[in-house]
């Protein structure tokens, strides 16, 4: 038997792109034998995501804070996600997961439009990610509020990260989904006007966003209606805009030092050889 | 030990994990099957669904009802409904509820190492009349069924362990049915009436219920007989 011939280029790992989980055991293990350290966490979008049905379609709502810990790592994050022209999906957990599952699954109902010539289906995109995220055992960490509207009239469901999913006239997700199911448990009746549902939404998303640490800055609402264009409003509400305080703010002008109150000694900038950087 | 115990299983829930704990129930009457569930879905301290549907439609009158991890049993029972779809496509007529109860215990027991799925598939099929399968976790595992002689269970928990499908005449599962167990045996007859059955079934989970934290909302019923299926529900 001739000698096995090893090439080390063939032995390098197969960049084929999309999620890999395989050395998630090996990094766990070197992460117990650093002494216990906690690995670097990625940033999450601790959030107040919510969704109803009223009666002529589908209301969604975010707010917009993405966190790192306990920093705020994006004051204005969109987190309601485009699926289909009918279809639009909010994402709480780890923010990569959540914008590149919704990515992954909008490009495939897309091209599933292409081969079939119909309206997306929203148990089609439903069930599409139920079985990435069963997949992936819950290591992708994209906890949804899918609504969307079809043949079959509103639908609105939710996805948790290990693919289990149901279908309800209302829900909420998140870090805040508890301030905002109150809200949905007070105020939720059937068949409510699209006014009243985008006021509930935006009521909820409130809750979360000034009771909830995970939560904050604005209100996004993306309203999809049955027979009619969806509509995206960034910054549907923005309690939490501090330009017009401080445009309100005057500072006493005897703290506001006068123009050319430092005298200007010299205004030649030399570069000195030693220290020299590659401009 | 409980066998469904997490010391016991291997497997148990991951960090977050939606569970079903729950109650279900099925019987088989004089005519067909009633299977019941409560609608509790909970992750940790929080339901996340009050009035979900522990009751899984399989085929035309063939159901599933499901305990443990929420998405493994929804994968489970997707798989199911897939593969029975087509068998009964092949056969050209309605499947029976054997053949569903085995394709389910095949799905869980080859993938016991990785699922936390205790169902019962219950039904109404032409051969058999309505009948009922217990599967439970670890997928051929059974739990001494009720109502047999001490000689009967030994023989019978042989052959389960051995693969075979445990057929019941009635069955209780979930973490609200150990609070029943003495209920359920207590109040069980054979060939009851459709009547006495929803009220048994009714009964002993609204029971359940109230004393297991992780199950509650509403109670969901499906009576399956030769005339069709009928879905209820009742509040407490």
């Amino acid at each position: 038997m001739a000698a096995l011939d090893l090439d080390v280029a063939t032995l390098k790992p197969v960049e084929t792109g999309g999620f890999d989980f395989g050395m998630t055991a090996r990094n766990e293990q070197i992460a117990a034998a650093a002494g216990g350290r906690p690995m670097p966490q990625p940033m999450s979008t601790g959030t107040t995501i919510c969704g109803m049905v009223y009666d002529g379609g589908i209301v969604l709502g975010a707010d917009t804070r993405a966190t790192a810990g306990s920093e705020v790592a994006d004051k204005n994050c969109e987190k309601i996600h485009y699926l289909a022209p009918n279809i639009y999906c909010c994402g709480a957990g780890t923010a990569a997961d959540t914008e590149k599952t919704t990515e992954l699954i909008a490009s495939q109902l897309e091209l599933l439009r292409l081969s079939t010539g119909t309206q997306s289906r929203v148990v089609a995109a439903v069930t599409l990610l139920k079985r990435m995220l069963f997949k992936y055992q819950g290591h992708i960490g994209a906890a949804l509020v899918l609504g969307g509207v079809d043949c079959t009239g509103p639908g609105l469901y939710q996805i948790y990260p290990h693919g289990s999913t149901s279908k309800l006239p209302y829900v909420t997700m998140g870090s805040g989904s508890l301030a905002a199911m109150s809200v949905f448990e007070t105020e939720y009746k059937d068949g409510m006007d699209e006014a009243g549902a985008v006021a509930l939404v935006k009521n909820a998303i409130r809750a979360g966003i000034f009771n909830d640490l995970g939560s904050g800055s604005n209100v996004d609402v993306t309203i999809i209606r049955a027979g009619g264009a969806s509509e995206v409003i960034r910054g549907y509400e923005t309690p939490n805009d501090t330009a017009p305080l401080r445009a309100a703010y005057a500072r006493p002008k005897a703290l506001i030092p006068p123009a050319a109150a430092t005298a200007v000694l010299s205004t030649v900038v030399s570069v000195s050889d030693a220290d020299a950087m590659e401009l | 030990m409980d066998l469904n115990s997490q010391e016991f299983y291997g497997g148990g829930l991951k960090e977050g994990e939606v569970s079903t704990g729950t109650t279900i129930m099925a019987v088989a009457y004089d005519g067909g099957v009633i299977m019941g569930a409560d609608s509790r879905v909970s992750t940790g301290t929080y339901i996340a669904n009050r009035v979900s549907d522990k009751v899984s439609h399989l085929h035309d009158k063939i159901f599933m009802c499901r305990s443990g991890s929420a998405a493994d049993t929804q994968a489970v029972s997707d798989y199911v409904r897939h593969y029975l779809g087509s068998h009964a496509i092949e056969v050209g007529k309605p499947p029976l509820v054997k053949t569903a109860a085995n394709l389910a215990k095949r799905i869980c027991y080859t993938n016991k190492e990785q699922l936390l799925a205790g169902v019962i598939v219950a039904g109404h099929d032409d051969a058999d009349g309505g009948s009922v399968y217990v599967i439970p976790l670890g997928g051929a595992r059974p739990r001494p069924p009720f109502a047999f002689s001490a000689r009967a269970r030994r023989r019978r928990r042989r052959r389960a362990a051995a693969g075979t499908c445990l057929k019941v005449p009635f069955a209780i599962g979930g973490s609200g049915s150990t609070y029943i167990y003495g209920h359920v045996d207590h109040t069980y007859k054979p060939n009851m009436s459709l009547a006495e059955c929803k009220v048994f079934v009714k009964e002993a989970v609204t029971r359940a219920m109230c004393r297991d934290g992780s199950s509650g909302g509403i109670i969901r019923l499906v009576c399956i007989n030769a005339d069709g299926v009928e879905r209820e529900y009742h509040t407490i």
